[in-house]
């Protein structure tokens, strides 16, 4: 699928040289101060296809300049220095058109009675109060040439998004609306993964840049919102273990180098490359190196999937009927396969928090 | 705090300026600084730091599976994840009453190895020196870098670096070779780290009871030949920052009170000899004592207990400048630790965490970090310890206690001696950490490349006691084990830039309470409620001011070096900003940046 694309888009690119539409320049306007662990960004420097600095160094041919505004990576001094092109950009003043990166879910600032907040950006210059993350996405995505979700919290909610958080924290989706459309008609661009794998999210956003220079079409998105090249095949169909579950061989603890459904691996009904793929260099992984498969790629995760280390539900059954197999079982794990890719119902922007939280929980 | 009584004759009038830095860059995790500089006579007068994300895990842990606890913990940090895995586990195991076998040790302390190696070089090469680097120290000390471009490097045949100048031009961002060399470090170490771990940050293999990882030769070999190959960038890098370090205290008479605090120094112990360790509370003094970092909390250069016990029942949670309600009229969970100690309800065990979001205010509660502080008995008093950012804590607590001896690391005598093998261009090379006569901002950075070597000889040794182990057929890596109705645990160990403890409360087999405490709320910490501020802000306040630029162009680094010392939660380091300040004439509320647009 990646290659015909990218003929197609050669192809395209040939016959329109004439009236080549393309941005020049782009700037990436990344907040990680959502709810989030900076991970992303820093699981993000250990790519290598391309690294970051490969694309920020214009060494990928056929891309717009690109400025990355980051704050983990930023050469700027910080503070107010680093926050001017936000500023230009929340005034419609930014000279380059803009892709908004967020990390991180997004918190319910309307279940605050009162002051106060649950994570700022910098202060309000007219107040001296943080400004709430909220605000930044409120004044941004309107703005945004296109938005770009980096990690399970940003795309879903994630493991901010729990049951039982006080925060109401949410994806994305949840919180711009899933019918969003940045100003080049582009829906949020989704790159799950607890954190991102550092290779997933450097081919999309490459993609999204050609997009953006004109060379390629839109990046294919499935339903969730998700590269489809990237997230179209399971865990299970590309994990090392899959001959021992052809052969029902199962390990009953982790000390086994056999198929690891019965302790409690997902991998039959998540959406995720990362065994195939491995995690950098090829290397490490998840079910392929001897952990289960949490399911943390997915819109479900963490609740659907948890405990996480006991026989997923149907597992039994599906490694039961493995015997005597086939279509059944593919029937099957598509029924998991839609309920784990549904969120939470309490992830919403609603005023009122519905996630179970109660501030004096004792047991 | 204040600014303008009792100073000695010669001062100047005071000229305050408000500065801040808001958000912090290149760092994770969301940290401001607020100062009040006095640039008549050159020193820093206050200091608050803030963080401004409350994201609730201890809140929304309660209620679920126990064995749910390390995978969610992990993304408590987005850089040191694995050791906040790690150090449930262990909690848990104490829970559980199980005990991994040695071989799923060997590989968690190997994971851990690479985890210290790949993150301290990322931090310290890539963030940490650049405020150290030709083109900083150029605007903002031009007269020390002419100094440095006179003056040899004293360790020029080990790094090849001729002069100071040069080893500063070697750390310029993007451009100095050793700023990129570092930069293919953190990615080999990162590989070595998947090896034992699965995947960075957010570790996949690892268990309550053991790992996942298959130790396979394989696994060991492409391990060891990595390590190998970064061996003599360990070396070279202590060369150069005891020449670096050196220096500044030549160039710079006085640099030893930048960043100096009273000697207050907590470490929690680092990587479990699978031989003593069990997990049980009632030994805990024993295995805490056969770890190979060993614990210890460090008082004006004494040691005041490296029983993990004491150290467990002295941590104290305070409030009094934070966004929380007290849980002081509640039930305690835990009345009494497994030996009959009386448990405070102010220790982790006891806190519940009642998130009430306010208004930012410095003369109230400013920040969503609470503070943590350990309770010191014979002088009745709540300390303020930090971490030294990780490394200066753990050398100096091994170095007093004198208990590690190992094939590659001794301690004792006032030093930890490191023993590296010979390397692709190095020979063969003994290193000797000495304990320094302050805790400052120069020894946190210089402590840092020494414990990267600590770090990478004690792999050496993990992984010939698992080649060991795997020759003898050893290969176990997994104990089965059921969670119990009712218990209770408690995990200790170091986090990249230090003290991480995670406390564990189940009940009717659920998570009844869960309290981790990592490094950064012990060093971020705000002011508590009897006044104490915490180390950041005590290390910055008071701290004389070298840089020679005015308020206008004023860049903080010297600010900016203090609290990067400390190694603020991230691989990327602080970069602080400094607009134009704004010169105030009555001094209260806190500006922030002039130059915002
Ligand atoms: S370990 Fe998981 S992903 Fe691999 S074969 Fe078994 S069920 Fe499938
Ligand atoms: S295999 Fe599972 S746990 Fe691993 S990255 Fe993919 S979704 Fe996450």
């Amino acid at each position: 699928m990646t290659s015909e694309s990218h003929t197609t888009a050669a192809r395209e690119r040939i016959e329109r040289s004439e009236e080549h539409e393309g941005i020049d320049e782009i700037t990436i306007l990344w907040i990680s101060e959502g709810m989030s662990c900076d991970g992303d960004t820093v699981s993000l420097t250990a790519a290598m296809q391309p690294s970051i600095e490969d694309v920020v160094l214009g060494l990928i041919p056929g891309l717009p300049k690109v400025n990355l505004v980051n704050k983990v990576l930023s050469p700027s001094l910080g503070g107010e220095d680093f926050l001017t092109p936000y500023r230009q950009a929340a005034r419609g003043e930014l000279d380059t058109p803009f892709i908004l990166v967020i990390e991180g879910s997004v918190p319910n600032q309307d279940i605050i009675e009162g002051d106060g907040f649950w994570t700022s950006f910098g202060n309000d210059p007219a107040t001296g109060q943080p400004q709430t993350i909220n605000w930044w996405i409120d004044q941004l995505a309107p703005k945004a040439w296109a938005v770009v979700a980096a990690g399970t919290c940003a795309t879903y909610g994630g493991i901010h998004g729990m049951a039982g958080n006080p925060t109401g924290s949410m994806g994305l989706g949840d919180y711009l609306g899933w019918d969003y459309r940045s100003t080049a008609g582009l829906p949020i661009v989704n790159v799950p993964g607890c954190p991102i794998q550092p290779e997933n999210f450097m081919e999309t956003l490459v993609w999204v840049l050609q997009h953006a220079a004109g060379d390629a079409p839109p990046p294919p998105l499935d339903h969730m919102l998700r590269p489809q090249w990237l997230f179209g095949k399971t865990v299970h169909e590309g994990c090392d273990r899959g001959s021992y579950y052809e052969q029902a061989d199962f390990g009953l603890d982790y000390n086994s180098p056999k198929c690891m459904v019965k302790t409690g691996c997902w991998g039959p009904v998540v959406n995720c490359n990362v065994p195939k793929r491995g995690w950098m260099a090829g290397i490490g992984g998840c079910p392929n190196v001897g952990g289960i498969c949490i399911g943390c790629t997915m819109p479900g995760f963490p609740d659907a999937f948890m405990p996480f280390m006991d026989e997923p539900p149907g597992g039994t059954l599906s490694s039961m009927v493995i015997k005597p197999y086939g279509a059944i079982i593919r029937r099957l794990r598509g029924v998991t396969n839609e309920m784990v890719n549904h969120e939470p119902k309490w992830r919403h922007r609603k005023n009122k928090l519905t996630s179970g939280y109660d501030p004096y929980w004792r047991p | 705090m204040t600014t303008t009584e009792s100073r000695p004759t010669g001062r100047k009038p005071a000229q305050i300026v408000d500065m801040s830095w808001d958000p912090v860059t290149r760092i994770i995790g969301n940290l401001g600084i607020y100062t009040k500089i006095d640039f008549a006579n050159r020193e820093v007068t206050e200091c608050h730091s803030t963080s401004s994300l409350f994201r609730g895990y201890s809140v929304f842990m309660k209620g679920k599976d126990p064995r749910d606890a390390g995978f969610i913990t992990s993304r408590i940090c987005g850089i040191c994840g694995d050791n906040h895995t790690t150090c449930s586990n262990y909690a848990q195991q104490m829970a559980y009453g199980i005990k991994p076998p040695p071989m799923a040790e060997h590989i968690t302390n190997l994971g851990e190895a690479a985890e210290y190696m790949f993150d301290h070089t990322i931090y310290q090469d890539n963030l940490l020196f650049v405020d150290y680097c030709e083109a900083m120290v150029k605007a903002t000390n031009p007269g020390v870098l002419a100094r440095a471009e006179r003056t040899a490097s004293p360790r020029g045949d080990i790094h090849g670096y001729r002069t100071i100048a040069d080893i500063m031009r070697s750390y310029n961002p993007f451009e100095g070779e050793v700023y990129k060399e570092a930069l293919k470090i953190s990615r080999v170490t990162r590989e070595m780290f998947c090896l034992m771990e699965g995947r960075h940050v957010h570790p996949s293999t690892l268990y309550p009871g053991g790992v996942g990882t298959m130790p396979q030769p394989g696994i060991f070999t492409d391990y060891l030949s990595r390590l190998m190959h970064i061996i003599d960038f360990v070396k070279k890098s202590v060369a150069m920052a005891d020449d670096i370090f050196d220096f500044f205290y030549e160039a710079l008479p006085g640099y030893e009170e930048v960043g100096r605090r009273r000697i207050l120094l907590g470490c929690w112990g680092a990587w479990q000899d699978p031989a003593v360790a069990d997990y049980r509370y009632a030994t805990m003094n024993e295995w805490g004592k056969a770890m190979y970092v060993t614990p210890g909390v460090i008082v004006d250069g004494k040691l005041v207990t490296n029983d993990l016990v004491d150290i467990n029942l002295g941590i104290r949670i305070m409030l009094g400048s934070s966004f929380y309600d007290d849980w002081v009229n509640e039930q305690p969970f835990v009345t009494h630790d497994p030996l009959g100690n009386p448990v405070d309800m102010r220790h982790p065990w006891n806190q519940t965490t009642v998130p009430v979001p306010q208004k930012r205010e410095f003369d109230g509660n400013y920040s969503w970090v609470m503070s943590p502080r350990w309770y010191h008995k014979e002088t009745d008093k709540h300390l303020a310890l930090d971490t030294g950012g990780g490394p200066l804590a753990r050398l100096w607590s091994t170095a007093l206690s004198g208990l590690v001896d190992t094939r590659y690391v001794s301690s004792g005598g006032g030093s930890v001696r490191i023993q590296l093998p010979k390397g692709e261009s190095l020979p063969e090379t003994t290193l000797e950490w000495r304990i320094p006569q302050w805790s400052n901002t120069i020894e946190r950075g210089r402590a840092r490349p020494y414990f990267v070597a600590y770090a990478a000889a004690m792999a050496l040794q993990f992984l010939e006691e698992s080649m060991e182990l795997l020759r003898a057929g050893e290969t176990k890596v997994f104990q089965d084990f059921e969670v119990p109705d009712e218990a209770i645990g408690c995990g200790f160990h170091e986090a990249v830039r230090g003290v991480l403890s995670h406390h564990l409360v189940i009940k009717d087999k659920k998570i009844a309470n869960y309290h981790p405490y990592p490094p950064t709320p012990w060093n971020a910490s705000p002011r508590d409620i009897y006044g104490t501020p915490g180390p950041y802000e005590d290390a910055v306040q008071g701290q004389p001011i070298f840089e020679e630029n005015g308020p206008d162009d004023f860049k903080g680094v010297d600010i900016m070096r203090t609290v990067r010392s400390f190694d603020p939660c991230l691989p990327c380091g602080v970069h602080m900003y400094m607009g134009k300040g704004k010169t105030l004439n009555v001094v209260h509320s806190p500006t922030y940046g002039a130059n915002h647009g």
